[in-house]
């Protein structure tokens, strides 16, 4: 047992190196289950990519160390198909075959619940970067810990902004209507929750609340209840799907709602496929390359993005995706980790994951006792002349926000 | 239940929703009344009902999308406009052969089996279409965005997208086409003959085989055009073709075999009828709503036919 775990942890690094520094370090190995084919595999992608990338650049900083010696990431994935008992499987053969004592976790809350209860069981550690689903940190896990905010954190901001908007006006906040149309699945519906909280914060009526279907292609539904109704915010979440549709039907419909914000606008690139249409929405994101957080590893978040699109040229002509940034900034939770933890021991490298507190160019990551990370709030942006500009939080805001919409 | 008669009270309140609902309605059944048409023939004619009929529809979609995307014809001068409309006819042809490639290989050795054999193999088929898609396109939800103005009516309250309604045009010229096609061609009479009964055809010295060839094309070349039209309009992703195969079957089964016009008749009401229900009970319910209706009908039915058999007695 012990000699097969060092045997797969203590490899010799010499395939990895990228750098004379690297040539000398051992490797530790690090599982994942990540979906590489089936209908999470654009966004499979973007996490591995990032991972990857971290790994690159960990191992060209020198490594990471732990006590006198130095050691680099290597990952071992399988391919979950976007299917969750296929990811459950998989965990349990990195684990039990592969013998992976760390793991990174899947692409989508559904898959991340899928692995969890078996990275659980085996007290395995694992820090994923791609499950928001606040359900996932409700079930006592503690060996789950996840570098972005949580799902109903996505768009309540924006009912904050249009509170404040609506105080500017001279009007009460609770004067502003609102109304919400999210998909039937845990992370639409915590996004839900999260401005049904906030609205009820500022005492504003929701008037329309309806549930979009998995296979949504037309919204013209809600919309003509919108048009009808006149609410002063909309909220629609839905995947890229969601985002593509309510973008389009908006636009053709010409629905005047002073604030429309949406969820996965760059998946769904709304700018690219629907050009004006777009104009004046407001996106939430985990992360954007023009926000001021660093690091000594990556260095800013926009230097980050132009190193990133170095290496993988596929990414030259669009942003990089939060997921991509986010999938990094675990491998880095992980490098900072062990090196305070000084040891291969992954109950103390548990704690120490436990205990991280770390500026990233990704924002600040400190995990709450459940595992989320509360440190790093979401941001959400406005389309404004085709061009993704922060309007939220006040603090980060590099522009005003446009209200109302024209 | 409040949210319910809400929705029902903004009906009463502006009439002129009413009417927009059904426009909106037929705009969507005249797709779906496309895909079940096919699914109606094949069904008819060979017996074999067809799970892989939405993943015909989306992989039209992706032709044209792909036509568009590439940039070709672009480059000779023509707007992305008239290449998405060229995208129509395109995605016909390409999917003809598809399916013309995909009877020979699969279809043809499963037609003479029993049910089971042909549903699992077009199952099968549907899968691997949806998986070489995912492969080829990515799973990113893509449509294209034509150009065109939208027309207002009634105070902006109803809205037609020139798009939607060439859309809706072509789907409507599709479908008179294939009916003209299959009363007047020879081949279009083979294939009737041979629904009839097929062995009574090959007496008759029509080449089965060949009919059920060409059958099996047509449906993949007339969902294919139908997923052309979608993608100016709707949008597509390499998993949305289940949507389209549990449309074109609830509507196939409603209407009966060998009813083309009622599948036509059942395909816009089944649109107008979902939208309905979408304003009323959320558009969460849709795809229930349309299932109900089929569990109405065939309530119906079975009441009828136990009167015939009664009346028999």
């Amino acid at each position: 047992m012990k000699i097969r775990d060092i045997l797969l942890s203590v490899t010799a690094a010499a395939a990895l190196g990228t750098s004379a520094s690297a040539m000398e370090c051992e490797t530790i190995t690090l599982g994942a289950a990540i979906s590489l084919t089936g209908k999470y595999a654009t966004n499979g992608v973007h996490a591995q990519n990032g991972y990857e990338f971290a790994i690159t650049k960990i191992a060209e900083n020198g490594g990471v160390q732990i006590g006198d010696k130095c050691y680099n990431f290597d990952v071992i994935y399988y391919d979950d198909e976007s299917k969750g008992d296929r990811g459950a499987t998989l965990a349990e053969r990195l684990i039990q075959q592969d013998g992976v004592q760390y793991m990174l976790g899947p692409y989508s809350s559904g898959l991340t619940k899928a692995i969890a209860p078996i990275t659980e069981k085996y007290g395995i550690p694992m820090v994923e970067a791609e499950g928001a689903s606040r359900s996932l940190f409700n079930q006592g896990y503690k060996y789950l810990f996840a570098v972005l905010s949580t799902s109903e954190q996505y768009l309540a901001s924006a009912i904050t902004l249009a509170a404040e908007r609506a105080t500017a006006e001279g009007r009460d906040p609770s004067e502003v209507t609102v109304a919400i149309a999210v998909e039937n699945d845990p992370f639409s519906l915590d996004i839900r929750a999260g401005v049904m909280e906030d609205a009820a914060r500022y005492g504003m009526n929701v008037i329309i609340d309806e549930k979009l279907p998995r296979d949504l292609s037309d919204m013209t539904a809600i919309l003509t209840k919108v048009k009808l109704v006149k609410p002063d915010v909309l909220i629609v979440s839905g995947h890229s799907k969601g985002a593509a549709t309510a973008v389009r039907q908006i636009g053709e419909q010409r629905i005047n709602v002073p604030m429309v914000a949406i969820t996965h606008c760059e998946a769904a690139d709304v700018t690219g496929n629907f050009g004006d249409f777009a104009e004046n929405f407001l996106c939430s994101t985990q992360w954007a390359e023009t926000l001021t957080y660093e690091d000594p590893i990556f260095g800013t978040a926009a230097n980050y993005e132009t190193e990133f699109k170095a290496a993988y040229p596929e990414y030259a002509t669009k942003k990089v995706p939060y997921q991509t940034a986010q999938a990094s900034a675990a491998v880095y939770v992980y490098a900072d980790a062990f090196t305070r933890a000084g040891s291969l021991d992954k109950d103390a490298v548990r704690d120490a994951i436990a205990a991280t507190d770390l500026a990233t160019f990704y924002g600040q990551i400190k995990f709450s006792d459940a595992g989320n990370n509360i440190a790093k709030p979401m941001v959400l942006r406005q389309i404004q002349g085709g061009e993704y500009n922060v309007v939220a939080p006040s603090n980060f805001a590099s522009h005003d926000l446009v209200w109302p919409r024209p | 239940m409040d949210q319910i008669l809400f929705n029902i009270g903004l009906l009463i309140e502006y009439p002129m929703v009413n009417l927009k609902i059904v426009i909106d309605g037929v705009m969507i059944g005249a797709l779906f009344a496309l895909a079940a048409y096919g699914l109606a023939l094949v069904w008819g004619v060979m017996n074999v009902k067809n799970l892989a009929q939405g993943d015909f529809v989306i992989a039209g979609g992706y032709t044209s999308w792909f036509l568009v995307k590439t940039g070709w014809l672009q480059s000779i001068g023509i707007s992305s406009n008239i290449v998405a409309l060229i995208g129509v006819p395109v995605a016909f042809g390409v999917m003809a052969a598809i399916g013309w490639v995909i009877y020979k290989l699969i279809i043809t050795r499963v037609i003479e089996r029993d049910l089971f054999t042909s549903l699992l193999a077009t199952f099968g088929l549907a899968i691997m279409m949806a998986q070489i898609m995912n492969l080829l396109f990515g799973s990113d939800t893509q449509s294209l965005k034509l150009d065109y103005e939208t027309l207002y009516f009634a105070d902006g309250l109803i809205d037609v997208p020139i798009a939607k309604l060439i859309g809706v045009c072509m789907a409507a010229g599709l479908a008179l086409a294939v009916i003209l096609f299959m009363k007047n061609s020879r081949m279009g009479q083979a294939i009737r003959a041979t629904s009839q009964d097929s062995r009574a055809a090959r007496v008759m010295g029509i080449d089965t085989e060949k009919v059920y060839a060409f059958t099996f094309s047509l449906n993949a070349a007339i969902c294919g055009a139908a997923g052309a039209i979608i993608v100016m309009v709707w949008l597509i992703q390499p998993f949305y073709g289940i949507t389209y195969s549990v449309r074109a079957f609830v509507v196939v089964t409603a209407a009966g075999l060998g009813n083309l016009p009622g599948v036509i008749a059942a395909g816009l009401g089944i649109g107008a009828a979902e939208q309905y229900g979408g304003h009323i009970f959320g558009i969460g319910y849709q795809q229930a709503i349309a299932v109900t209706l089929l569990l109405i009908v065939l309530f119906f039915r079975l009441l009828q036919q136990r009167r015939k058999r009664q009346a028999l007695n």
